[in-house]
């Protein structure tokens, strides 16, 4: 068996999901608008699905989750949503390392419709400039999208702190929490934050489901319209199975909250420590003392991380990387370059993320493959010697 | 995950000519760390027959770039310097069965790394051809200065031409829409506007299609296929056009409508369809039942445009 060390893209689905949502495919399949007993079993489930998502966020009130197709609409949705509650606010504030969900949308919003978007810069570890984004807060802004943790680095942002000083100049607050759910304890009852996008495929769900939290009271426009589900917030039959089995995920995730606190956390800091000892010219990005406990990104320099994950690929590993040739753009992670990570590291970075079921042994096994891959990709760079790092590379169009 | 091919695979997991060649008397080197491959290569050439007798590299990249790189330097020893040149990038491709089109840029730093070492050893400067430009076509490294000038030079006004005379979008399509948004700022100032996209060969399932069934696609879609090389006359393409378009009219006015030909613009033929026919919600599919029969009896593609959507003049 493979060592899934890429559950920041996606997560196993927990075979206990898997069997909760077996009975609504074949069983209870009734449409839950429909009048009928079939309808009305769906119906109840998907309420108690509901039920389960607000317990995991803290969340004041079931009615405050509405189910979606999964973090990218959910983002979508807030966003937009702010902008028709408040025509006259032609501004969006958000940061330069957020997920493409939002960075595309903010593209488009202002090469298109002429919005104005504040991109909050980071520093080298990756933390928030919060003098800038009090600098771009102001009474012309919609709405603040900054993420909650950040899915390459793992890097947290003081959400709570930028809620309430986004709620001064009466902007809206969404935060798009798809890596933090389920790995991070939420209390968004006694929180300043308007809405947040989660995605069931990060936390042992299936893909194609998620949910949007909009605090009761936020003004709020539907993206897509049609019938009357989700109480007129999101049209479109609900994906009963796919629901139910985020609901039993959230019920999961609440239970082993504390075994991602600990046990991930310290079988991801053994990885991250021994990697950094055994191999030269290596080093952590993010912040160390602030990020989700399951992520450990390192920048191997001077070699290109696609190379490596073929290499980790054939001892089984299976990781990501934020270099250009993994990407389809041809440029390196837009979170590396925000955080001023050299060139020469960005290509090279290599995130392994965990989850509850990565096992001791599976670590160790990384542990004693990896410094064996860098040193072989090492061999063929040019950019290496064995005494380390040449300077005397100067190819053509550098 | 990565589509490479078992070849590609074999020459990254077990590259060939692989470390520093010291008695190199060429040396070619490319790429750039912020773009995340570079490549030097290493020749060592016999000034008397001019053959390369060993080459070696170093690249900094992905597994197609050490791949194509290892591939190179297979592929040109024992070759003659003037021989080496011939090699193209797509030949390092061919060898490696196949890249993956975003891989398709690994092949060429090979061969500019080739000419760059070359350029080396005969003493002269190797100039790479890189533009400042945005790039836009990813696939094929083509930027917005590359397609500014194509479109400028050569007055072109549809998504379709800008692909077919600088390979720009022609693999994964994920820049047309910056393709279209360029294209459309260049048109606007010419005081030109965009083009809508040239109808496709309609599919066997569109709905409605067994009513006009002679015009239909044909039942392989090979058959849609252009039949190449036929050089025609301008005379005789006009010819098959009328006679293509008298052979459909008995069809269309069996639905009580008709089709008459206005005009030939090189590859644009200008139709008028009239009656039933042109306020029917069936007009496009009739137009693309036209063009898939004048593409088949000309050889070429061409597009059919109604009338109405002429310019004004």
């Amino acid at each position: 068996m493979g060592i899934y060390l890429d559950n920041n893209a996606t997560t196993r689905v927990d075979p206990a999901v898997v069997a909760e949502m077996m009975p609504f495919f074949t069983e209870h399949f009734g449409n839950p608008s429909s009048m009928h007993g079939y309808g009305a079993a769906v119906g109840g489930k998907i309420e108690w699905a509901r039920g389960e998502v607000q317990k995991l966020l803290g969340a004041a009130f079931d009615t405050e989750i509405v189910f979606t197709s999964g973090g990218t609409e959910s983002d979508s949705t807030a966003i937009l949503s702010a902008l028709k509650a408040y025509p006259k606010r032609r501004e969006i504030v958000t940061s330069v390392v957020e997920h493409p969900a939002i960075l595309s949308l903010c593209d488009f919003l202002e090469s298109k419709e002429g919005y104005r978007i504040h991109r909050i810069p980071v520093d080298g570890k990756g933390n928030l400039d919060l003098e800038k984004y009090e600098a771009a807060l102001s009474e012309n802004v919609a709405v603040v999208s900054i993420m909650w943790a950040n899915n390459e680095t793992g890097t947290i942002f003081p959400v709570e702190l930028l809620a309430n000083m986004a709620k001064k100049v009466g902007a809206l607050f969404h935060t798009d929490a798809v890596q933090a759910v389920g790995k991070l304890p939420m209390d968004l009852a006694n929180s300043a934050i308007d809405m947040l996008s989660l995605s069931g495929h990060k936390l042992h769900a299936p893909k194609g489901i998620g949910a949007l939290y909009v605090k009761r009271g936020v003004r709020f426009r539907p993206m897509l319209r049609g019938g009357h589900q989700e109480r007129g917030r999101r049209a479109g039959t609900e994906n009963a199975p796919a629901i139910v089995g985020l609901g039993k995920a959230c019920e999961l995730a609440r239970e082993s909250m504390a075994i991602e606190l600990t046990q991930v956390a310290a079988l991801r800091d053994r990885l991250e420590k021994a990697l950094v000892e055994a191999i030269p010219n290596c080093f952590v990005t993010g912040n160390p003392a602030n990020r989700l406990p399951n992520t450990a990104n390192v920048a191997f320099e001077f070699i290109e991380g696609e190379a490596i994950l073929l290499l980790l690929n054939e001892e089984g590993i299976a990781a990501s990387s934020g270099s250009a040739c993994t990407s389809g753009s041809l440029e390196p992670s837009h979170v590396m370059r925000a955080m001023g990570v050299p060139y020469t590291a960005a290509h090279g970075a290599t995130r392994f993320s965990l989850s509850r079921d990565t096992t001791a042994e599976e670590i160790d096994t990384v542990i004693r493959v990896v410094p064996g891959i860098i040193e072989r990709l090492r061999k063929l760079s040019p950019y290496w010697t064995n005494q380390g790092a040449t300077a005397g590379f100067q190819p053509v169009y550098s | 995950m990565w589509n490479y091919s078992d070849k590609l695979k074999e020459h990254f997991f077990n590259p060939k000519n692989a470390g520093v060649l010291e008695e190199a008397n060429a040396v070619g080197e490319v790429g750039s760390i912020s773009c995340g491959d570079a490549l030097r290569l290493m020749l060592k050439v016999e000034p008397e027959t001019q053959v390369i007798q060993d080459a070696r590299f170093q690249t900094f990249g992905c597994g197609s770039a050490i791949a194509s790189s290892s591939a190179l330097t297979e592929m040109i020893i024992g070759k003659t310097v003037d021989e080496a040149l011939q090699v193209t990038n797509k030949d390092i491709a061919d060898y490696l069965e196949g890249l993956p089109p975003e891989k398709m840029h690994c092949s060429v730093m090979g061969a500019e790394a080739l000419r760059a070492a070359i350029a080396n050893y005969r003493g002269e400067e190797w100039v790479d051809d890189h533009e400042e430009g945005e790039l836009i076509c990813k696939c094929f490294g083509v930027d917005a200065a590359m397609i500014e000038r194509a479109v400028e030079v050569n007055a072109l006004t549809t998504l379709e031409q800008v692909t077919n005379y600088t390979k720009a979008g022609a693999s994964c399509k994920t820049c047309h829409e910056k393709i279209e948004d360029l294209l459309e700022s260049l048109l606007a100032k010419q005081g030109k506007t965009l083009e809508p996209v040239a109808a496709k060969a309609p599919a066997p399932a569109m709905v409605g299609l067994a009513d006009i069934a002679p015009l239909a696609a044909p039942a392989s879609p090979e058959a849609a296929k252009p039949v190449p090389a036929k050089k025609l006359s301008n005379v005789q393409r006009m010819q098959i056009v009328i006679a293509t378009l008298e052979e459909m009219r008995p069809y269309l006015k069996q639905d009580g409508g008709d089709v008459e030909l206005v005009d030939i613009d090189g590859k644009n033929i200008y139709v008028r369809l009239s009656g039933a026919c042109s306020g029917c919600q069936m007009a496009s599919v009739t137009i693309e039942g036209i063009q898939t029969k004048l593409v088949e009896k000309l050889g070429e593609l061409v597009r059919v445009i109604p009338h109405t959507m002429m310019a004004a003049e």
